[in-house]
Parts: C-alpha cells; structure tokens; sequence
C-alpha cells in the first residue's frame, strides 16, 4: 500500500469518524446538550482563529481589530434574523427603526450579509491604516474595534441595535451539522486562498515586503485584499456566535475577545491553518474539561485545594499562553500543517530516537 | 457654558490629564528603548492601585504610600526580567504578544486575587481636602496633580539630560548594539527604564485613584491605552511629548463628557490616535527616524 491511498484511506475514516460523532450527539441533543455547545463554540472560534492567522500568519499583519469586525457581523446577523413577531417585546425600550421592522432573512443570507458589512468596514478603515507598521496597525485596528463598539452601543443607534439592552431571541442553530458545514465551507475558502496565487503573494509580503515589492507585487492592493476577506469571515463568525448565544450586547465583544483568539492563534503555530483548529478546540474544550479549576468544593483525593476557586481557570489560562510566548514560541504545529506523513514521521522519529537512546 | 463651570472641567480635564500624562512616561521610555508597545503597563497601574489599598489597611498613609511605590517597581522590573528579556532576539510580533500576554494574566490574575468587584480605594485625608475659591470647588488632589507631574517631569528630563544613567538611556535607545560596545550595560539601563516608568505609574495610580475612588481589575486596560495614545500624540520617545499629550487627551475628554458625549468620549481618543498616524506618524514633538531598508 503506497502512501496515496493509505492517505486517502485515512482521510476518509477521519471524515466518517467526525459525521459518525456529529450523529450521534445529533441523535439525543438533550444528553449531549454539553458536548454539543463545546463543538458549536470550538468551530465558531476556528473560523475567526483561521481568519486572524490569514491575516496575522500568512500575511504578517499583526491586527487585533477581530472584536470588532464580530461584532459588526453579530449584530447585523441578529437584527436580520430575530423573528418579525417578537421584534416589538426585543426593542421594548427605544422601538425598532420603521424601516428595518420587516427586514427579515434566512440565516445563511443573515451571516453573509453580516459577513460583507464586516468586510465593507475593513475596506474603508483598512485604506488610512494599513500603511501603518507591525505595532501601529495593531493598537490601530484595536483603536478601531473600540471606536465600533463605542458605536454600536450609541444612543443615537438605539433604534437599530437597541442601546445597551443588547439583542435577544435570536433563533439559534438547528442542528449540530449547519455550524460545523458553515465553519468547514469557511475555513475551506480561506485554505484555497492560502494555496492560490494570492496566497503566496502575502506569504511573501510576510516575509519581507520590500523584496515582494520588488517583485512586482501590489503592497497595499495584497495587504487590503487579505484584511478583507479575513475581516468578512470575523464577521460570519461574529454572526455564528450571535446565533450560537442567542443573545448579544456589546460587552460581549471587547478586547478580551480579541485577546482570547489571539492565544488560540498562538497555541496552535502562528501560520498554521490546522493549528488554529486544533488550538480552537483545545483552548475551548479547556475551558470546559478545567471548569473544576473554577470550583471551590473540589478535592483531589480527599484534598482540598486552596487556590481552586473562581478565576483560577483564567490564570491558568494567562499563563499558558506566557510559557508558549516564551519557551515554545511555534505552538502546537509551527508554520506546518498537519498531514498524516508528518504524524506517521513524528512516530517513527520518536521511536528512532528511543532506540539511539536504548543503544547509547 | 458659563465661565465658572468651564474653569471647573478645565480643571478635572487638566487634573485626569497630569495622571495620564504620568502613566504616558511609562509608555514612550519603553518604546524608545525597546520598541515595545508594553500593554501591561497600564495594569501595572491597576495593581499599584491594589497594593496601595493592601499597603494602606496596615500602614498610615505615609508609609503606605512608598510601600506601594516600591512594590509597584518590583513588579514592574519583575515583568521585565521574565517576560521581554528573554524575547530581546525574537522578532517583534512575539515580544508584542508576550506583554499582551502580561497583560491578561495580570488583569486575570487581579480578578482572582480580589475579585471583580470593585474595590473601594482608601482615602489619604489631606488629599481630599475640599478647596473652594472664586465659585470653583475642587479637592487638593484635583490642584495637586499638574502640579505634581510638571515637577516630576522636570526632574525626570535633569536626569536623563544630566547623569550618567540618562546619558546611557538616550544612548540605547539611538542604538542598542552600538551602547552595547561602548561598555554601556544594556540590560541594566532597561532595567532602569522600567524602574522609572513603573514608579511613575505607581505616583500616576495614587492620583488618578484618589480622584475615581474604586479600583477593579479592568480598570486599568483603558486608561492603559488612552496613555499611549498619549504617547503617540506627543511624538514617541519625546517626555514633553507624552506630558503634552496626556493632558490634551485628558482634557478633551473631560469635555466630551462634560458635552454630554460620554460614549464617544473613548472612541474619540482612538480616532486621535489614527488621524495623528496618518497626517503626522512623529507625534507632536518626534523625531523623523529613517527606515533603513
């Protein structure tokens, strides 16, 4: 059996594996209620993780104005997908705007609209900022992602979104499969981005913008190009987490959100599409399985543990994220993608190594 | 508006802005000598508000007041050991999210030590004196703050314009490798630089404390960043720059919200930020530094 097919054979079993799993939480939503959300979470957060490692990884922009753009895309997801009829008891405080009370679409065309919102206000702020260098874009695109949350939290939007109330009744996913399709189409996209011609000019702008220009490569053209595609699908994702929480407001989309993708992109290898998906469901299975963290009644064998209380999680968290920064800055998988000859390789390296270290 | 109540947010404007403009130090000597946007100082900030609460519930006011100084440049130094040395040869990009990643563990850290609730701040008696004169009424603190931070500042620019250590600092920051082979210890005037700033900060939390009366463990990410817009405004790496701009910023948002307009009051420092970037990235009072290719 040549490599090939052992490959294929492989990735078919992987892909039967995850449906099989995904039916069988599907077929008693009830039990599952907790594995389910844990999954729906995880892909949401790949999405934005793979979006912000587009930008941050293969483009070497270092942005944190995905908040931002989440929010744009939740927001404009939730206003066109709460049902008509219960709009007046949602917008109780201020009424809605006469001409968005009908205004209603599918969720599919909510997130996609939600998601060309998002990129449109990308176009428009990445024309000023992107000429901007590594630290300046950053602390500009957060500037901007707080100047969009300022925003939407106005009392002149209050008809639109509704103030500081927030939105609710958003209806929420059907089953376990539309997150799960919707994230694997998105992340789809961005990989055959990353792999086409356009991905191997951010690759090279990334390494060093000068020498791409230089090869004839338009700077800002790519560079706009990448900030928005990756800020349209943040703004699907926002728009997945509206539908996933069902209720939204604005505190929902600070900085900390930022800072919590950030580790997910950090864990899993700046530059690495798989790592971001596995660090996504590493970082949010985490931060269910490490609940027990968080709780002040838990004992170890009978032993009461003193610091075990709520917010220990967090700084274990915080911490994670500084002993990766600092002593295994390329995360879980580096710049490389995950592949089963590289696992297959992993293993039989280990083993040589075991054996050489038997022999010595 | 009539002239007194304009004196009156005058003056709360220039009172927020000498915190700001303590807190701004911090930030522009980092960046000129590290290039390092260091997010975690504006928590450094916050926790120096904390100590001060733990300080002042054993000592008087007196002694609470170096404690919490003294403990604020700890762990300021602290942070700089174990977090940015180590990263001095790793690109730019890990060094930045390294003090984000400060940043986090600090304002998590802070929510699991004293919870999020607010905690009230402690009252320094002389401070909160209420002066009133002309029709104004004001606290000493609210006089004592510009005053304080102009005395300081001049102070802070004798020193790195006339010792030794300053002369080190101005030399790192023009040119690491080439102070590095003029026998100037780098690591030490980084130290320095962080001692400096953090004891700043530590002054600027009393202040700007004092006058809020809560500290919570987010309380310091926003001020944090309006500081270093302040930074920015003033031109990066230039002191007069970052004191000039902290009390623009301070107080042009005391009248935003004084105007009504307290949601914008944030936004506006950003958009401040992003137009100074655009029409004059130097800040008021930098220096053009040429990108070598």
């Amino acid at each position: 059996m040549n490599k090939k097919t052992r490959n294929t054979i492989l990735n078919i079993l992987l892909v039967a594996l995850v449906v099989g799993l995904l039916c069988f939480f599907q077929s008693d939503t009830s039990s599952h209620s907790y594995a389910i959300s844990i999954i729906e979470r995880s892909v949401i957060y790949a999405v934005v993780a793979v979006a912000m490692n587009l930008l941050n990884g293969f483009t070497g922009l270092f942005s944190l104005g995905q908040a931002g753009f989440m929010a744009i895309g939740a927001y404009v997801t939730a206003i066109l997908t709460i049902p008509v009829e219960m709009r007046d008891s949602v917008y109780y405080m201020n009424g809605i705007a006469g001409w968005l009370h009908d205004l209603h679409a599918p969720m599919v065309v909510a997130l996609l609209i939600g998601g060309l919102f998002a990129a449109a206000a990308a176009a428009l702020i990445g024309i000023p900022i992107l000429r901007l260098k590594s630290d300046y874009l950053a602390i500009a695109t957060l500037g901007f992602a707080e100047i969009i949350r300022a925003l939407l939290a106005a009392p002149m939007m209050d008809q639109i979104t509704n103030g500081s109330y927030g939105l609710n009744n958003i209806p929420g996913f059907k089953n376990i499969f539309q997150p799960v399709a919707l994230a694997v189409i998105c992340i789809g996209i961005m990989v055959l981005l990353i792999n086409s011609s356009f991905g191997r000019a951010f690759k090279a702008i990334r390494e060093d913008d000068i020498a791409a220009e230089a090869m004839g490569i338009n700077l800002f053209h790519h560079k706009e190009l990448s900030f928005v595609i990756s800020s349209f699908f943040t703004g699907i994702a926002g728009g997945m987490l509206a539908i996933y929480m069902r209720s939204i407001d604005t505190k929902t989309f600070q900085v900390m959100l930022t800072y919590n993708i950030l580790l997910i992109v950090v864990l899993g290898g700046i530059g690495s599409v798989t790592g971001s998906v596995i660090g996504s469901f590493l970082i949010n299975g985490g931060q269910e399985w490490l609940r027990f963290l968080d709780d002040d009644t838990f004992k170890i064998m009978g032993v009461h543990i003193p610091l075990f209380r709520p917010g220990f999680r967090m700084v274990v968290y915080s911490v994670l994220l500084m002993v990766v920064v600092l002593f295994w800055r390329r995360g879980i998988m580096g710049n490389n993608e995950f592949s089963w000859d590289g696992l297959f390789g992993l293993f039989k390296r280990k083993k040589k190594k075991v054996s050489a270290g038997g022999e010595s | 508006m009539s002239a007194t109540t304009f004196a009156q947010h005058l003056l709360t404007g220039i009172s927020l802005g000498g915190a700001y403009a303590l807190i701004a130090i911090g930030y522009t000597m980092v960046y000129g000598i590290l290039r390092l946007i260091n997010f975690a100082h504006g928590d450094i900030f916050m926790i120096s508000g904390y100590f001060m609460i733990f300080a002042m519930a054993s000592f008087p006011w007196f002694i609470a007041i170096p404690v919490a100084l003294i403990g604020t440049v700890i762990l300021g130094v602290v942070i700089e050991k174990a977090a940015y040395k180590p990263l001095r040869s790793a690109p730019r990009m890990s060094i930045m999210i390294s003090a984000i990643g400060v940043s986090y563990l600090l304002e998590n850290l802070a929510t699991y030590l004293f919870t999020a609730i607010p905690k009230a701040y402690p009252e320094i008696p002389f401070l909160k004196k209420i002066l009133t004169f002309g029709g104004i009424t004001t606290s000493l603190v609210t006089l004592l703050t510009p005053v304080l931070t102009v005395v300081l500042v001049v102070l802070l620019m004798q020193l790195i314009n006339h010792t030794k250590i300053g002369m080190a600092m101005r030399a790192v920051s023009k040119d690491t490798e080439a102070s590095r082979l003029m026998g100037i210890k780098v690591d030490n005037t980084i130290s320095m630089t962080f001692i400096i700033g953090c004891l700043l900060a530590g002054i600027g939390a009393i202040l700007y404390f004092t006058d809020r009366m809560t500290v919570y463990p987010y309380s310091g990410s926003l001020p944090g960043l309006k500081c270093f817009v302040a930074a920015v405004l003033g031109g990066i790496g230039s002191i007069p720059g970052a004191v000039i701009g902290g009390f623009i910023i301070g107080i042009c948002e005391t009248f935003l919200v004084a105007f009504g307009y307290s949601t914008f009051s944030d936004a506006f420092t950003f958009l401040l930020l992003i137009i100074i970037l655009l029409v004059r990235p130097t800040g008021l009072f930098g220096e053009a530094a040429t990108d070598k290719v």
